[in-house]
């Protein structure tokens, strides 16, 4: 599914995010990305949607050569990869249910067909009421659930979630948590970076610990392992 | 494409000029403002150049004749100024065709100046009215005629040759320098006003530029990202100019009216059915303006 072998990355600025990376993500798991921020968690994530290109090594996503991929078959690799953030990125103009179907009009779907499945997928979040406000009339935990329908509603093979409970309280967090969890469940594969430790050491998965651009701890089950 | 999602990005194109509100107000404004300098000097070269075309045409060289010149004498001048290169017409005014011109020229004040001259008491003299191919030629043309008095010697058939000398040396200078003055100014606000219109295309792109950072996460193509965006920047040019075009055009024939129905000028300006195509090429021009600025200034953040 995930496959990276002996990456780097080394920015333009001499920052050498990640060195000699390698990885086997197989389909249906569910990942913990650990590890102290500016270890190349981030950089990991990037690579996965090809927002960066490896300096050395090799990657590959569905099947997908994602280093040597032309510029222009980006966009369709990217159709098969659910992308939630921190900052929950979604169009600020456009309302909770636009923001879901517009991944559906990328992928040019019948008019009829995109209604059902957007209201299917906003049911499945629990915001099928609130189809009509814009973001900014949303909380950010209503926010970071429209996001995860927008990344689950073409039915990816893998969500890339990068802190997506960063910016929410406790409570919130395990609401999305339980959500990313039952989406794992129904068969997508979920790699995710983050920092809280209670949801880590409590919905026990394999977790990836990185440091200094390598990979140091490789578990399923794991903790954790910081005290932040 | 499928013909939905062509649909598609027109329906987006549009709705974004009302979710960008201010900004959208703004590129229209930008373009109403450049077109409308840009057309108001249309507006002015053409109307210089309407006149400067009537004031060439005008010209004319009269030649009057001595009184003593009889018929035959008359038509041997006539013939000899014809047979001249330069000349492209020659017409016969008797006198009495002369004050009845005259009198028609002076209109109803003049009605009592010019009564108690008729047929037996008129003043005038018989002329000839001359027209040149080319206005420029009409001083080399009057000495000419002039010189016809050497080859009839005895006679000596023409009085006085008249043509506004001077007056016309200079309005040639004169609508030459304002029609160049005039082209020049043209081209230029029409560059300059590219470059502001793209700037507040630009301007209100940049702001959108992480939405389109977005899109192209969730797997959008460039294309499709640009259409609704070349659409919106298409419509806005649209409006912008079509609401110049309806001003300019609504202050040009207030104008025009006022101007026309004032005698003491003795002029009008081109009537507004004859610049009909200058609108349809303002509108044009802002549609050309509105796409072009939206393509221009979008390429760059599609690089993601």
């Amino acid at each position: 599914m995930i496959e990276m072998q002996d990456v780097w990355k080394t920015y333009p600025n001499g920052t050498h995010a990640l060195q000699g990376v390698s990885v086997k993500i197989d389909r249906n798991e569910f990942v913990y990305v650990v590890g102290p921020s500016g270890a190349g968690k981030s950089t990991f994530m990037k690579l996965i949607y090809r927002e960066e290109v490896p300096t050395k090594g090799q990657i590959s996503v569905n099947g997908f050569n994602i280093g040597k991929l032309k510029q222009r078959k980006i966009p369709y690799v990217r159709r098969n990869i659910g992308v939630i953030f921190q900052d929950f990125r979604l169009l600020p103009k456009l309302t909770a249910y636009e923001n879901v179907a517009f991944a559906m009009e990328v992928i040019e779907t019948p008019k009829r067909q995109m209604k059902k499945r957007v209201m299917e997928v906003l049911d499945l979040v629990g915001l099928k009421a609130k189809a009509n406000r814009q973001p900014a009339q949303l909380s950010g935990g209503e926010q970071q659930r429209i996001a995860i329908a927008r990344a689950i509603v073409n039915n990816p093979s893998v969500i890339i979630a990068d802190e997506p409970t960063g910016n929410l309280d406790p409570e919130t967090s395990w609401g999305i948590m339980q959500l990313l969890d039952e989406i794992n469940f129904r068969g997508t594969t979920i790699v995710m970076a983050t920092h809280n430790k209670d949801i880590v050491n409590t919905m026990r998965k394999r977790v990836i610990a990185i440091e200094h651009g390598n990979i140091v701890r490789d578990q399923l089950r794991g903790e954790y392992g910081y005290d932040f | 494409m499928t013909f939905n999602t062509f649909l598609r990005h027109l329906r987006e194109g549009a709705k974004n000029i009302f979710r960008n509100g201010w900004m959208s107000v703004a590129s229209i404004v930008s373009i109403i403002v450049s077109l409308f300098i840009l057309g108001v000097f249309i507006l002015l070269v053409l109307n210089v150049n309407a006149i400067a075309d009537k004031a060439d045409k005008q010209v004319q060289i009269r030649a009057y004749l001595n009184l003593n010149v009889d018929q035959k004498l008359r038509e041997t001048v006539q013939k000899e100024i014809a047979a001249m290169p330069e000349v492209s017409k020659i017409d016969f005014i008797s006198k009495e065709q002369g004050l009845e011109d005259f009198r028609k020229s002076m209109g109803d004040e003049g009605k009592e100046l010019l009564e108690g001259f008729d047929k037996d008491n008129n003043p005038l003299p018989d002329a000839f009215k001359i027209e040149v191919y080319e206005p420029t030629t009409v001083p080399f043309v009057s000495k000419k005629i002039e010189a016809l008095n050497a080859s009839h010697a005895d006679q000596q058939p023409i009085m006085k040759v008249k043509y506004g000398k001077g007056t016309i040396e200079t309005l040639f200078k004169v609508t030459r320098m304002v029609r160049n003055i005039g082209f020049i100014f043209v081209a230029g606000l029409a560059v300059m006003s590219m470059f502001l219109i793209s700037n507040t295309i630009r301007v209100t792109i940049l702001a959108r530029r992480r939405e389109i950072g977005i899109m192209k996460l969730v797997g959008a193509t460039n294309t499709f990202i640009r259409w609704p965006f070349f659409v919106e920047g298409t419509l806005i040019g649209l409006i912008g100019s079509i609401i110049t075009v309806a001003i300019l055009f609504a202050g040009y024939s207030r104008l025009a009216a006022t101007v026309g129905s004032d005698f003491t000028l003795q002029m009008s300006l081109l009537p507004v059915s004859d610049l009909w195509q200058w609108g349809g090429l303002l509108i044009v021009l802002g549609v050309l303006i509105g796409m072009w600025g939206t393509t221009l200034s979008i390429r760059k953040f599609l690089k993601v």
